[in-house]
Formats: C-alpha cells, sequence, structure tokens
C-alpha cells in the first residue's frame, strides 16, 4: 500500500494565532480516512494547505507523490474537493456548475452524473441563489463525486444535508471506496466517521492527538461494564484499572480498561451473576476522553 | 468554509466584534423579553432600528467621513478656484453670455442663472458634479445595508431577533439622509465662511440634501427588485446614469423649447433649477424631497410584499448542463464579466452620442468669450474649441470608464472572499490562468469600453458636423488612446490584489482621487505636479492636439510592471476570505 497523502509537523500561524501546530497526517492510498476535531482545531487549515490554497511555514506534506503548492496545478486533475461551506455563482445553474467543477478535476463522468442527480434528487436548471445551502452542498457533492479523480477530500460534506441525503452520501462513499479511491473525510459527526472510515486521525489545536483503526482506538480505552449480581459487590472498585464505580445492594456499575478486563470478569463471577451488559466504548467516549480533560483546563 | 480558512484568526475576529457590540445586543435581548412576557403584544415593525443603526454607523465610520470630505472639496474647492478664476464681474459676464448661448458648455455644466456672486457661480459648478457624487453614495449606502447584507444572510440572522422588518431599510435610509444632511450642511457653512448669503448657502446646501433624499429613495425600491447587493448597486448606476443623461440632453436643449423640458425629468436637472443666490427657488427642493419620500415609500411596500431573500425581477431556469461556452476557467470568467462589459460599452455608447450630437456651434464662441475657452482650453489644453470640447468628452467618458476597469479588477478579490474561487483554485485551474480569465476584461474590456464610447461621440460629432466618418475615426482613435490611463488605475488594482489582499478595495480610492484630481484640478492654478500624477493628465488631447506615442508607451509599460508585480505576489500569497 503506498501513500496518498502525508504530512508532517505541519505549522501555519494566521497573525498571532497558531492553526497549525505541528501536525501529522497520513492517508494511504485506498482507505477511508476520518479526520476528526472540534470547530476550530485546524481540520480546514491543514485541508486547505493539502490543496495548495495555503502554504505552511514549517513542515512537509506530500500529495499523490508531489508537493502541494508547487505541483497544485497538476494534482487538482487528479483530486476532487468539497467544502463544507459552498457558496455558488447566482447566475449559473447547478448543472453549470458541477460540470465546470467537474471539468476542472479530470472531466465528468455523464451515466454517474445522470445517477447522482437522481439519487440526491437535484434540480440542476435552478439558478446557484436559488439553492438553500444543502442543494448547494449537494451541487458540489455530485460535481466531485461524478469526477474521474484518484483522490476524493470532503471538508465536513453532509452540513446542511437531511438525514436521507446523508445516508445516499454515505452510500456513495462506501461505493467510493470499493472502486480504490482514497478518501480524507473532515468530520465532527461521529457516527459518520464510524460508519464509513478505515482509520480516524484527531486533531487538536492544531496537533494530533491520536491515530489509528477504531479498534485500536478502542483496545486503548476502558468498557462500560453494568451487572447484576446475586450478592453484595464489596472490594469491586478497588479493582485494578476500575473507574467511576457505583455499587447498589446487589448492582455494579462501571468502566474498565481494556487491559483489566479479565480481573474485573472474575470478581464479578466470583460474587454471582445475574445479567451482565458490556459495551464497547463508543467513538464519542474516545472523542471526548481526547477533548474534555484538556478542554477543562482551556 | 470561510470562516475556516483562517479558523483561529476569524473567530477572534467574530468574538471582537460580538463584544464591540455587546452593550447593543444586551439592550435588545432586555427589549424581546418584554415583548415575550406581554401577550399580545405586537412586533413592531422597526424594532431594533436603534441597534441596527449602531451597528451601520459603526461599519460605515471610516466611508461617510471620506465621502463628506469630498463633497466638501468639492464646494470649497470649486469656490476658491472660481474666486481666483474670473477675479472681475466683467469675466464673470463673459462666462455667464458663453453659458447661455453655448449648448456643448451648458450639457458640461449645466445652466448658469447669475453671475454677480461667486455663490451663484459656485453653485453653477459644483450641482453637476457635487449632486452625481451624493447620488453615488447614497446608492452604494442603502445597498450595503440592505440588500448585501440580505444577500450574505447576515440579515436573517438579525431578522430572527427582535428585529422588524422593516428596521434595516429604515436603518438604511436614516444613515444615507443623515449623511445627505451633513453634507448639505457643511456646504451652507463654507459658503457663509466664504461670505456669501445664507439665504443662498441654505439653497445650495437643500440641493445636495435633496438630491440624496431623492435617490435614497429611488435605491429603496432598487434594492427590492434584485437578489443581490451587486445587481441593484447596478440598477442604481443605471437610474442615476439615466438621470444625469436627462439633464445633459435638456441642458444643451436649454429654455429655447424643444428638448429643455427632458432636464424636468431627473432630479439632477431638478436641482439645477433650484437658483441658489438667483431666485432661490425653494418649492423645487420641496419637489426633489417629495420625489424622494413618494419613491422610498414605494420601496416599503415592495419590501413588505416580498420574501425575505427574494427579488421581484423573477429568476428564469438554466441550463441543465454546462454549453461548450463555459469549459474550463475562462469560459466562467468570461461568463462572469461579459454581461457588465456589454452594460458599460452600450452606456457609454449612448452617452458619447449625447456628448457628441451637441459639438454643434462650439466654435462661435472662440472670438466672443475668451473665459469659456479658458475653462475647456484646462480640461482639452488646445486650440479650436470643437476638438477640445470632444476631447474634454472623451476624457469624462474616460474617466467613468476607469470605474469599470477597477471593478473588473476588483471582481477577482470577491470571488476570493466570497469562497467562491476556493472550488476553481483547487480545481486544475492555476492562480495565473485563472487571475487571468477576469483580468482579460478590465484589459482588452477597457479599450472595448472606450471605443464604443469614441464610437458614441464621433457618430454624435459627425451627425451635427458633418464629415461623418472623419469622426467616427478620429473619436474612436480618441477613445482608444484613453485606454492606457484606464490601465494604470486597474493595474494599481491588480498589484494591491496580488501584494496587500486585505486593501484591494483602496482601488476604489485610487480611482476617486484620480477623477477628483483630474476633475478639479485643472480649475485650480496651482498643483499642476498634482494633476500631473493622474494618468489622464497624459493621455494626448485628440483630437486637435499633437499625438504623441511616449506617453501612452510608459503608461502601458507602467501598468505592465503594475500587473506583474500583483501577480506574482498573488501565485505566492495564500488564498483568504478574509
Amino acid at each position: 500500500m503506498t501513500t496518498a497523502i502525508s504530512a508532517s509537523g505541519l505549522v501555519k500561524t494566521f497573525g498571532r494565532t497558531r492553526a497549525l501546530d505541528g501536525l501529522d497526517l497520513t492517508v494511504q492510498e485506498g482507505e477511508v480516512l476520518g479526520f476528526l476535531g472540534p470547530n476550530g482545531a485546524g481540520k480546514s487549515t491543514t485541508i486547505r494547505v493539502l490543496l495548495g490554497l495555503i502554504r505552511a511555514d514549517a513542515g512537509q506534506a506530500s500529495l499523490l507523490g508531489g508537493d502541494p503548492w508547487r505541483d497544485r496545478v497538476a494534482l487538482h486533475k487528479r483530486l476532487a474537493y468539497v467544502p463544507g461551506d459552498v457558496t455558488l455563482w447566482r447566475n449559473l445553474s447547478g448543472g453549470e456548475v458541477i460540470d465546470l467543477l467537474g471539468g476542472l478535476h479530470g472531466g465528468v463522468d455523464a451515466a454517474r452524473r445522470a445517477d447522482l442527480l437522481e439519487r440526491f434528487e437535484l434540480d440542476p436548471t435552478k439558478k446557484g441563489g436559488q439553492y438553500s445551502k444543502g442543494n448547494r452542498q449537494k451541487v458540489a457533492l455530485i460535481a466531485a463525486l461524478a469526477s474521474d479523480v484518484e483522490l476524493l477530500v470532503f471538508d465536513e460534506p453532509t452540513s446542511g444535508l437531511d438525514p436521507l441525503m446523508e445516508e445516499v452520501f454515505r452510500q456513495c462513499v462506501a461505493e467510493e471506496r470499493q472502486r480504490g479511491r482514497t478518501i480524507l473525510l473532515s468530520s465532527h459527526i461521529l457516527s459518520e466517521v464510524e460508519a464509513l472510515c478505515d482509520r480516524v486521525n484527531i486533531i487538536r489545536a492544531g496537533k494530533t492527538v491520536e491515530t489509528g483503526s477504531l479498534t485500536e482506538l478502542r483496545h486503548l480505552t476502558r468498557t462500560t461494564v453494568q451487572a447484576e449480581l446475586t450478592g453484595a459487590p464489596t472490594g469491586l472498585e478497588n479493582l485494578p484499572g476500575v473507574h467511576d464505580a457505583k455499587t447498589g445492594a446487589a448492582t455494579f456499575t462501571g468502566q474498565v480498561d481494556n487491559d483489566h478486563l479479565d480481573g474485573l470478569l472474575k470478581a464479578l463471577t466470583a460474587i454471582g451473576v445475574k445479567t451482565l451488559v458490556s459495551r464497547p466504548p463508543t467513538l464519542e467516549e474516545l472523542f471526548l476522553r481526547h477533548y474534555e480533560p484538556e478542554g477543562a483546563a482551556r | 468554509m470561510n470562516t475556516a480558512t483562517a479558523p483561529d484568526a476569524a473567530e477572534k475576529a467574530e468574538r471582537k466584534k460580538a463584544s464591540k457590540s455587546k452593550n447593543t445586543l444586551k439592550k435588545t435581548s432586555k427589549k424581546t423579553s418584554k415583548f415575550a412576557t406581554e401577550p399580545g403584544a405586537q412586533k413592531n415593525s422597526d424594532d431594533g432600528l436603534r441597534v441596527l443603526l449602531k451597528l451601520a454607523s459603526h461599519r460605515d465610520r471610516i466611508m461617510l467621513p471620506v465621502w463628506m470630505y469630498a463633497l466638501l472639496a468639492t464646494v470649497g474647492g470649486t469656490a476658491y478656484s472660481l474666486k481666483k478664476l474670473y477675479p472681475a464681474q466683467a469675466d464673470r459676464d463673459k462666462l455667464g453670455a458663453s453659458i447661455g448661448t453655448n449648448p456643448s458648455l451648458r450639457a458640461l455644466y449645466g445652466p448658469l442663472y447669475d453671475t454677480h456672486t461667486l455663490g451663484a457661480l459656485t453653485a453653477w459648478r459644483t450641482l453637476g458634479f457635487g449632486g452625481l457624487l451624493v447620488g453615488i453614495m447614497v446608492v452604494l449606502l442603502i445597498t450595503r445595508h440592505t440588500r448585501a447584507e440580505e444577500e450574505s444572510g447576515r440579515l436573517e440572522l438579525l431578522g430572527s431577533g427582535a428585529v422588524g422588518r422593516n428596521a434595516p431599510l429604515s436603518a438604511a435610509l436614516s444613515i444615507a439622509v443623515g449623511a445627505c444632511f451633513g453634507i448639505g450642511l457643511l456646504a451652507v457653512v463654507v459658503m457663509l465662511v466664504l461670505g456669501q448669503g445664507i439665504a443662498g448657502a441654505l439653497a445650495l446646501g437643500g440641493c445636495l440634501f435633496a438630491v440624496g433624499v431623492a435617490f435614497a429613495g429611488t435605491q429603496a425600491i432598487a434594492v427590492q427588485l434584485t437578489e443581490t447587493g451587486r445587481a441593484a448597486n447596478g440598477i442604481g448606476a443605471l437610474i442615476l446614469g439615466v438621470a444625469y443623461l436627462l439633464r445633459t440632453v435638456g441642458d444643451a436643449a436649454g429654455n429655447s423649447g424643444g428638448a429643455g423640458w427632458v432636464a424636468w425629468l431627473s432630479p439632477f436637472g431638478w436641482i439645477e433649477r433650484v437658483h441658489p443666490w438667483a431666485g432661490n427657488r425653494w418649492w423645487v427642493i420641496g419637489v426633489t424631497l417629495a420625489a424622494g419620500v413618494v419613491a422610498a415609500g414605494i420601496g416599503y411596500r415592495v419590501q413588505n410584499a416580498r420574501d425575505l431573500g427574494g427579488g421581484l425581477l423573477p429568476q428564469r431556469p438554466g441550463p441543465p448542463s454546462a454549453g461548450p461556452g463555459l469549459r474550463g476557467v475562462f469560459g466562467l470568467g468570461r461568463r462572469l464579466q461579459q454581461p457588465t462589459l456589454l452594460g458599460w460599452m452600450a452606456g457609454l455608447f449612448v452617452f458619447g452620442i449625447v456628448m457628441g450630437s451637441i459639438a454643434k456651434g462650439i466654435d462661435q464662441l472662440l472670438n466672443e468669450n475668451q473665459q469659456a475657452e479658458k475653462i475647456i482650453g484646462r480640461y482639452g489644453g488646445v486650440r479650436g474649441l470643437t476638438d477640445s470640447y470632444l476631447a474634454t468628452a472623451i476624457s469624462f467618458l474616460g474617466m467613468a470608464a476607469a470605474f469599470y476597469a477597477v471593478q473588473a479588477v476588483l471582481r477577482l478579490r470577491g470571488e476570493e472572499t466570497s469562497g467562491r474561487a476556493e472550488p476553481v483554485l483547487s480545481g486544475a485551474a492555476g492562480r495565473l490562468a485563472w487571475a487571468g480569465s477576469h483580468l482579460v476584461f478590465p484589459a482588452i474590456g477597457s479599450a472595448l469600453v472606450m471605443a464604443a464610447g469614441g464610437l458614441g461621440t464621433g457618430v454624435g460629432a459627425g451627425w451635427v458636423l458633418g464629415d461623418f466618418w472623419g469622426w467616427v475615426g478620429r473619436m474612436v482613435k480618441a477613445g482608444l488612446i484613453t485606454t492606457p490611463a484606464l490601465w494604470v488605475i486597474a493595474a494599481a488594482g491588480v498589484a494591491l490584489f496580488g501584494l496587500r489582499p486585505k486593501w484591494t478595495s483602496a482601488a476604489y480610492g485610487v480611482f476617486g482621487l484620480t477623477v477628483f484630481i483630474a476633475n478639479l484640478g485643472p480649475l485650480v492654478n496651482a498643483g499642476q505636479w498634482l494633476v500631473d500624477l493622474t494618468p489622464f493628465a497624459h493621455i494626448p488631447k485628440v483630437p486637435g492636439g499633437a499625438f504623441h506615442w511616449a506617453p501612452l508607451v510608459w503608461m502601458t509599460l507602467v501598468s505592465v510592471v503594475l500587473t506583474g508585480a500583483g501577480l506574482v505576489g498573488f501565485r505566492r500569497r495564500d488564498v483568504s476570505s478574509d
């Protein structure tokens, strides 16, 4: 597997604000990478560096084997990009914009264009000024998805889409992935990332704080355990790796580090288990774990 | 994403803004809660007006003083220079006689009613140009605070708060009328300082105030019609242009019957007929003000009949797919720029015909009146009043067309800040190709606009003077050789765009200053070096004057260097929406 995007130590400052502060990012060819972070973390800035729209102050970046700043025109033929906030020309129809933008990204596949128009239920004869936010988003999505490119870059692409259209978008991304296209999906909608992405890269304040596959990340975290017991839950809260334990007369709720799960289960069965629910961490919990402590300090 | 381009920087700026307007916001929230607790309390359509007024005056804290100063300088500078230029009553009488008998001079500067006071002379010379400046100011102001805000979606944000639906228009009108009042007041003070009578001073101030109110009213309607601020400004410019044209035609015809009544169709014509220091016909000011009030009333009615964000002019559906004309970045540039270019070409052609067709009879003045030759010679700089007049006409058209050139360049920055450039530049369009797709228009379009203006003038002049094709050829050539002056001003805009993008709109300042100096400079004896700073001063005075290649060549070189610097800067800099 070769690397489609690699960036290391990216720094970008705007005035006195440090938007990127040593950011690392790797996307393998053919994978879908979820690029996560709260508002203002630097996701869009990173993407704009990768697109050669802005120049990083320090750090290395390579995109499809080229330099994103120097080789931008050649590279842009091989990728398509959907910004999070699409503004259209008021006097151009949606269909015209799709063809125009698609043409700037390696050409539009006519059959695919027609299919996408139907699936996204978009009227291509409306002019830019008449589209709602969601429909403007669809115009950019169709232009990108119908383009014949290797790499798709989405920056919060489903903002403004209704749940049905979000579902259509997910199907489309899944199809693109099957065709072997590489996708960088910046988002803060965790369910979307969880459903679509092979790996995630979580950033905060311009720095990468976590990267890996969802399974790997889950391994690093805690499992929530709820149990009804036949006896009194004594001593459970003092077991190694157990956190936030709440005990009732014959109940236990708490979290346990995954590498201490075995010890907790043994202790529970020693008391006697009536019912047991154990839940792996959701991406939300992963995410919050990375943001809350430092976020509170902020 | 617009705000995410420099996420933290942008956020910071927003926060700063928010904290500044915190006080005003607090007030609104109090007001809302009061309405919320009173059942049956109806939301007044002007609620939130005070908040909006504060916001608007904060946004205009630089722009408004600049406009007021420009108007003050126009009135004061003109009065001062007229005093120096025509010290004796005999000079003034000659001037009066020549204006009275010569349609071309009347068309350029309007009719002169009385020569016995400096005030009357100043009113004659400033009401045309000053009125036009006030008109442009109110058009920009009203659009900026109504349709442009609505288009950006910011008004929706405010509209969902405790802001009545009429409040934005009321705020815009209040600001515009307030600014015009201030300008009128300044004019009164200046004329009093120069020792002119109070009644005339009040009439002159009243004229500037009233013409502003009239065009504020028409613009209140114009902003209802279209969905974009740009288009609303376009309609405003059209209204101003037609009104100015009607004044020109009517004044050229004079009182001798014929088409003289046409000037009565235009607010510019009205304020000329107030006769400050020469009868002070107050009722004409009343008519002008009333027209503004009626127009604004219509604006309110239309606003209440339409949806937020909607326009009155219907939007037709577009083609479902791009035609062959819209392939690639150059197709896009053409699509965005071409309508404006065609509009300007048509406008200058029509204006040229009018200016050209009043060229007859000007040469009779040659012996009768040295004074008229003196003024017009200062613009044209050559002997032979007909040639001189036509050269002046072309130079006027050139100044107007310079605005087109600047506007066409600034479209680049508009595309960048609106976020529309981003998807194109992240496609297979190089920075130079994208910039080039727009800059072709100020480069070639300026020449086309000037050729159209020259053609119109030539057609008009040839019609009345004979030698039709001879005049057409001469005037088209005169138009074309003015083009390098437009290039210099436009290229300054390109340099700003590439090197100091946040200052790109200063290109309008460069334009304004150039036109201002080129217009008033020749009237003032001193400061030839100042006039020489403007590119217009170096254009050969054609027809009539000697033609030199040298200034055209070096002006073209200056433009190329400035454009090159701007493009190199743009290739190296970040694309940024703020």
